[in-house]
């Protein structure tokens, strides 16, 4: 058996209404939040940056879990933020948990799916038939999305993330991954060059041929793979660029709206990027009772999607995190958008 | 975070990191930063490493209106000397936190941060900061 013996997620406490965004630019805020079902974003303090985010997040993981962070045998962070082009993040989180040094780490980037990616990397080699490697394996998604002053992402990009401790001892899995499937191809739909600022998209062509076509053929070929209907599932956690997209495709695989409600969090906080998937799923742990089994698909722009299916499992009833994700999102400050512009240094002089 | 005391400063980041401090065998007391000797049993003293807890409680404080080179952005911030639950103190910005919750005793917990990032092209200096809790 492989599955999660902990996890942690760490939103920032600052917020931007959309309607603050859609102020500075003269736009109908209103009709943006409605269209995109979304209400706020979260924003990374000044002092944050998706290192922080994820040391926050790895630390929360390490708790709950219980298991001493020396054991910690890989470390994997995924974003599209990482504070240096080149010197990992990993090794930051390795040592501000104290899991080092004996270790292996390395940053992953694939767009918003890095972190799941990260939970399959961990996956492998918590289970692989090397002997006395790597007992546990933790994966990070983290991002402060950066969205361009005025562009249509501005007002979804948001800060955040979870950490997730994967192992194979049966007495300390709180959720067993009981089978990953993913899709993936070349799909130049959003990206940013090297020594870019900002990513850059190609507007509706995000939808159907990216977003919509990778999460449904890896969510259907995960379920055909596992013998799986929707029916079997309790919860769903997708990918969500904005509030519409993850309801529209639990419709169009034929989930119902509840199943995806509790991981439903970019309304509130934006999209986290490499967080979101990641945080929805925390969100959904945080509910989950033994038995009860979980979808979670990410999606990550260029293109691709990692999906799950995991089942809760009696440990996660004393393992429980303390703080739950829809606790820790009401802790908010609301900030004006020359705040965001100064927390998130887009004035030239900072 | 200059590159001319990056040595200096990379030897502190157990510190920084992991409030690394040390306590004392022989009478029991902890110390942050990390003592060569104990000031109590001097050569009686027995210090070995030792994480700090990340809870404490305000004992002072005091906010800053012109903050030095690499600070001037962040004004006005609190900082504050902190008490932490095994008695060690020392002194840390206080950030997250509402201004009318930064009081004497208030209770606080270890947060990291970045603690200076000045210069886009050098390296970046994270370590602890602190926020009130309740
Ligand atoms: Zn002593």
């Amino acid at each position: 058996m492989i599955g999660i013996v902990g996890y942690g997620a760490y939103i920032p406490k600052y917020r931007i209404k959309v309607e603050e965004i859609a102020r500075t630019w003269r736009k109908d805020g209103k009709a943006i939040a409605n269209s995109l079902n979304v209400e706020e974003k979260a924003v990374a303090a000044f002092d944050e940056d998706s290192c922080t985010i994820a040391v926050e997040a790895a630390r929360r993981a390490v708790e709950m879990s219980g298991i001493e962070a020396q054991k910690i045998g890989g470390v994997y962070v995924g974003s599209e933020s990482h504070p240096y082009a080149v010197k990992p993040t990993a090794s930051v989180v390795a040592e501000a948990i104290n899991a080092g040094p004996e270790l292996t780490a390395a940053d992953l980037e694939f767009a918003c799916k890095a972190g799941t990616a990260g939970i399959q990397m961990c996956m492998g080699l918590v289970i692989g038939d090397m002997p006395d490697w790597i007992e546990y394996g933790l994966a990070i998604g983290a991002d402060t999305a950066q969205g361009k002053p005025a562009d249509a992402l501005e007002y979804t990009a948001g800060s955040g993330g979870a950490a997730f401790i994967i192992g194979k001892k049966e007495s300390e899995i709180i959720a067993s991954i009981d089978q990953t499937f993913s899709y993936t191809t070349d799909t130049p739909d959003f990206w940013r060059r090297q020594h870019a600022e900002f990513p850059r998209h190609a507007g509706r062509f995000t939808g159907e041929p990216a977003y919509f076509k990778h999460v449904i053929s890896a969510a259907e070929g995960l379920m055909a793979k596992a013998g799986l209907k929707p029916k079997d599932f309790d919860y769903a956690a997708f990918h969500q660029p904005n509030g519409k997209f993850p309801l529209r495709v639990a419709q169009m695989l034929g989930f119902g709206e509840k199943k995806v409600r509790r991981g439903l969090l970019t309304p509130m906080i934006g999209n986290t990027y490499s967080g979101a998937t990641m945080v929805a799923l925390a969100s959904v742990l945080d509910a989950a009772k033994p038995g009860e089994k979980i979808l979670a698909v990410s999606y990550g722009s260029g293109a691709g999607s990692d999906a799950f299916a995991l089942t809760a499992r009696k440990p996660i009833e004393k393992k429980r995190p303390a703080v739950p994700v829809l606790e820790m999102i009401k802790e908010k400050e609301y900030i004006s958008y020359a705040e965001y512009a100064k927390f998130r240094r887009k004035l030239k002089s900072l | 975070m200059t590159n001319g005391n990056l040595p200096l400063i990379w030897r502190k980041f157990s510190e920084r990191y992991l409030l690394q401090g040390n306590c004392c065998e022989t009478c029991g007391t902890c110390f942050f930063p990390a003592r060569q000797i104990c000031p109590n049993c001097r050569r009686k003293g027995k210090l070995v490493p030792k994480e700090m807890p990340r809870e404490g409680k305000i004992i002072t404080y005091t906010e800053v209106f012109t903050g030095p080179y690499g600070f001037e952005y962040e004004t006005p911030y609190f900082i504050a000397i902190i008490e932490l639950s095994n008695g060690a103190r020392l002194l840390s910005q206080v950030v997250d936190s509402p201004k009318e919750k930064i009081r004497i005793g208030a209770k606080v917990k270890k947060v990291f941060r970045k603690i200076s990032d000045i210069d886009p092209e050098g390296p970046i200096a994270y370590g602890y900061k602190f926020k009130v809790v309740g």
